[in-house]
Formats: structure tokens, C-alpha cells, sequence
């Protein structure tokens, strides 16, 4: 077997006494579409998080087979000042820089990446539109192509659901399914309904984590590992409904 | 007079090379300062750097060179405790800012004779500018010009998104102390010019017009440095012909050139 992209082992984490995680194990295999789920406050941000390397554990080990910059990042509803001087263009071409590297060559190579990773997401049209003047899906898919413009090793997107329509919703995911034939990506969701057909395992955040290697789950099997998503509290999933089957 | 003659006047000249070199120093620092919302703690360090006037007054050191070690020691400081979130950010400025003027007070006070030139630390004084004030504002502003022709992504992207940029690998507290820095540095070497008092409207007016204008960041500095040379010139001449003080005739020619600007963006551009 292939040693895993990211593995952690045996992870605490405490913000000051609060426990959030507790010996939590996964491993992250290349070419893996990981659906992170779990309640709020259930610990899925500051699981990503420890896997950026932005939190230091108390407890347990991550560690990465690749280097922490070949990680594309989409935090959850990002906070930026909408006053910035800044285009749709240049955020997206940040995805791009790496540490104080000054680079005069190479430009033309990085205005193509910037130009293609635009096309994709659709914001061509808006490329010197400052960055205060989008609608909420066009931010959002500003923010989805900053992060994977560098073809990273591994993408990380927090809720990237959040102030995007239906429709965009269904080319995001549909975009992520096309990505994931060359990236590594873990998917943070509390609705694990919506991202069900496009994942191909499940990890379970409630302080604790429970893997699934199927990208489908039943109710009784989260009544099981005490993870009170959506489907549970809110009882019913419109227009999906998830198979009931024997876990191993 | 006529006004070709006036420019033959030394003090004249050195005033107009002030006046460029302040610009282009606060054009370029004065956007980052503006995109980041860092206004107040600019004034703090402004009104800080006071301390240190009244500090070189009492043991007979340059004034200026007090301010400058007491504005950089103000700029740490608060980015300091703001990071480690000992206290509120702006209560941190309030304290800075007040304790630097209460310390220029004192020691002003405590010094003998009267200080002579301390109206010119508060409101500036252009045109008495001297060649040692030249030499130091030329070597900031081709400091502030390499810094952020070098590190200008970076710059770019670490006052945009922190975090992100934290992630693409760019040192963001080298370049957050570096700019913190940059910023103590520019204010300081524009006391001599536009005062204590004044300042800051060098270092937000120009950019708030370019703005009116572009949402680029470096439209907004290239703008920010043509335009704070021009109100300066034509702040310097009218303070000449009105026989009014400089540094706040300059900073009247900025507010009525931000309404100007208003009312063409309103007017011609319809927006």
C-alpha cells in the first residue's frame, strides 16, 4: 500500500480547556475525495486546520508526505474587506505566489494558469472587477479558484456550499468531481445529502472521527457514532435518500 | 512677484523637493495604510512620536531623530500587543498616542529657554526644509520605492488575506513589522513637512481621491503620489501669495481637491 499524503495520529486539540478533538486517526491517500461531516462545533474546521498546519495539537502527530504549500485552501465564509483594492484577477493569481520568491520570468506561464483557472470557474468576464462588487457565488468561486490554481497536491475546501446558488452548486460539485481525477481533495460539509454523490468516503467529526469507506451512510449508523448531522436533526433530506446497508 | 521668479528662491526649491519626496514616500505608504485601515494607528504613532521631539529638546539631540526612535518603538509595540491581543487594538493607540504627548509635554517644559521651532514639529514647515532633511527623505522614499517594488504580492496579498497568505508561505510577520516600520519611518521624515497635526491627511486625502477613481492598488499609489505632489505645489504657492502657513494650506488644497473630485465622479462620470 502507498504511504498516505497526510496521516494523523492520535490527535488532541484544546482551545485553552475546551477539548474539540479527541485521539482522532486518519489517513489521506492520494486520489482520495474525503467528505468531512459532523455537527457544528463538532471540530471539522479545526481538523482542516491542523491538517494546514495553522493549529498546532496538544496531542498526536500530523504529518504530510509533501510539502504544506502544495496545499489549496478554501477557508469557510471568509471575511474580507469589502473595500479592498483588489481585482477578481489578482486574488486568484495569489493562489499562485509562493513565500517571498521574487519572480520576473515566468510570467507569461502564470498569466495563462490565471487566465485558465478563471475560465473554469467562469469569471472571465469579471476578471478587473474589484473584489467588492461580486455576488456571493462569484466571490465564492474567486475564492474555489485561488485555491486550486497551483494544481495542488491537496485541496481543502471548508463549506465552499456557503452564498452560492443551486445552479453553481451543481458546477461546483460537478467541478470538484472533474479536479479530484488529479487532486487530492477533502470536502467539509454539514450536509452531507448534498455532497453524498460526488465523494468517495465519508470521515465523521464529532470530537471524535469515525471513516467510512463508502460514500453513502445511514441514520442508524450516525445515531451510532453520535454525530447529529442535518439528516438527523432535521429528519429528512429532500430528493436523496441514502441506502440502507451493512457497515462491514 | 511672478512665480517663475519664486522658483529661483533655494528655499523654494528645497520646498518643492520635499514635496516630492514626501509624496511619493506617503503616496505609496499612505495606500497601504488606507487599504488596511491602519488611519488610527498611524495617528497614534504620529502623536507618539511627539515624545521623542520633547525627549531630543531636553538632552539636546535632534528632535527629529527622538521622534523617529519613539514612533518606530510606538509602531512595534502596537503591532505587537495587538498580535498577542494583551488589550483592545485601539485602546493600545489611545494609550500610545496620549502618553507620547504627555511625555513631549514634560520634557519640552522641563527644557530651558523656549522651543523655538516646536510650532513647525506640530504644523510643519515646508520651506524651512533643510539639505540634511532632503538627504534623509530621498533615502526613505527609494527604501519605500525598492520594498514594495521587491515584495509588492506579497504586500498585496498579506494585507488582503492574512491567513491565506500565511498558507501560500509568505512571511507575513516579516512583512507586517517590515511595513509597520516603513509606516513610523514615513510619518516621521513628513513631520518636518506637514506636522504632527497634519499629517495624516497626506497620507489618506490623495489616496481616497485615486480611489474615487480605480480599485487597483497600484493605480491607487501612482495616483496617491501625482496628486499629493500637486496639492502640494499648489498648496505651497497659494500659502506664498495668501501669505497663510504652509503645511495647512496644503492640507485645504487636499479636502477641496477630494470634493473636486466628488463632484466630477458625480457629474462627468455619473456614478
Amino acid at each position: 500500500m502507498k504511504a498516505p499524503l497526510v496521516s494523523i495520529k492520535n490527535m488532541d486539540f484544546a482551545y485553552q480547556k475546551h477539548l474539540v478533538l479527541s485521539d482522532v486517526s486518519l489517513s489521506v491517500f492520494e486520489g482520495d475525495f474525503i467528505g468531512i461531516i459532523g455537527p457544528n462545533g463538532g471540530g471539522k474546521t479545526t481538523l482542516i486546520k491542523a491538517i494546514l498546519g495553522l493549529l498546532k495539537p496538544q496531542k498526536g502527530t500530523v504529518e504530510h508526505a509533501f510539502d504544506k504549500s502544495e496545499i489549496g485552501y478554501l477557508p469557510q465564509g471568509i471575511q474580507v474587506d469589502e473595500d479592498f483594492p483588489i481585482t477578481v484577477r489578482e486574488v486568484i493569481a495569489s493562489g499562485l505566489e509562493h513565500g517571498l520568491k521574487i519572480e520576473f520570468r515566468k510570467a507569461r506561464e502564470r498569466h495563462q494558469k490565471v487566465e485558465e483557472a478563471m475560465e473554469r470557474v467562469g469569471l472571465s468576464a469579471l476578471r478587473t472587477r474589484p473584489i467588492g462588487e461580486l455576488s456571493g457565488g462569484e466571490f465564492q468561486r474567486t475564492m474555489l479558484a485561488r485555491a486550486f490554481i497551483s494544481s495542488p497536491r491537496l485541496l481543502v475546501l471548508d463549506e465552499p456550499d456557503t452564498h452560492v446558488d443551486n445552479k453553481f452548486e451543481t458546477e461546483l460539485y460537478s467541478l470538484l468531481k472533474e479536479l479530484n481525477e488529479k487532486i487530492t481533495i477533502l470536502l467539509v460539509s454539514h450536509d452531507i445529502g448534498t455532497i453524498s454523490p460526488y465523494i468517495k468516503t465519508i470521515a465523521c467529526v464529532n470530537r471524535d472521527l469515525h471513516y467510512h469507506t463508502s460514500n453513502e451512510i445511514s441514520e442508524e449508523q450516525l445515531k451510532v457514532y453520535n454525530c447529529p448531522i442535518e439528516i438527523i436533526t432535521h429528519g429528512t433530506v429532500p430528493h436523496r435518500v441514502i441506502k440502507e446497508h451493512i457497515h462491514r | 512677484m511672478e512665480l517663475l521668479e519664486l522658483f529661483k528662491y533655494g528655499f523654494i526649491q528645497h520646498a518643492i523637493l520635499a514635496a516630492l519626496l514626501m509624496s511619493v514616500a506617503c503616496g505609496i505608504v499612505g495606500t497601504y495604510i488606507v487599504a488596511r485601515r491602519m488611519v488610527f494607528i498611524s495617528g497614534g504613532i504620529t502623536h507618539a512620536s511627539f515624545g521623542g521631539v520633547g525627549i531630543g529638546y531636553f538632552l539636546g539631540f535632534p528632535p527629529l531623530a527622538g521622534a523617529a526612535v519613539v514612533a518606530v518603538l510606538a509602531a512595534l509595540t502596537t503591532e505587537n500587543l495587538t498580535r498577542r491581543k494583551v488589550l483592545r487594538n485601539d485602546s493600545i493607540i489611545a494609550i500610545l498616542w496620549s502618553l507620547g504627548m504627555a511625555i513631549g509635554i514634560i520634557f519640552v517644559y522641563l527644557s530651558p529657554g523656549y522651543a523655538p521651532n516646536l510650532m513647525s514639529f506640530l504644523f510643519g514647515s515646508i520651506i524651512t526644509v533643510t539639505s540634511t532633511d532632503l538627504w534623509l527623505m530621498l533615502g526613505l522614499a527609494l527604501t519605500v520605492l525598492t520594498v514594495f517594488i521587491l515584495f509588492y504580492k506579497a504586500i498585496l496579498y498579506v494585507a488582503f488575506d492574512e491567513q491565506f497568505a500565511r498558507i501560500r508561505g509568505i512571511p507575513v510577520m516579516f512583512i507586517n513589522y517590515l511595513l509597520i516600520v516603513l509606516v513610523a519611518l514615513t510619518i516621521v521624515l513628513s513631520i518636518r513637512t506637514a506636522g504632527i497635526i497634519l499629517v495624516l491627511s497626506v497620507l489618506t486625502i490623495p489616496q481616497n481621491i485615486s480611489n474615487l477613481f480605480t480599485n487597483r492598488f497600484s493605480h491607487i499609489m501612482i495616483g496617491s503620489v501625482v496628486l499629493g505632489f500637486f496639492a502640494s505645489i499648489l498648496g505651497l504657492i497659494l500659502s506664498y501669495y495668501l501669505d497663510i502657513p504652509s503645511g495647512a494650506t496644503i492640507i485645504f488644497t487636499l479636502v477641496i481637491m477630494y470634493l473636486a473630485a466628488r463632484l466630477i465622479k458625480v457629474v462627468i462620470f455619473r456614478r
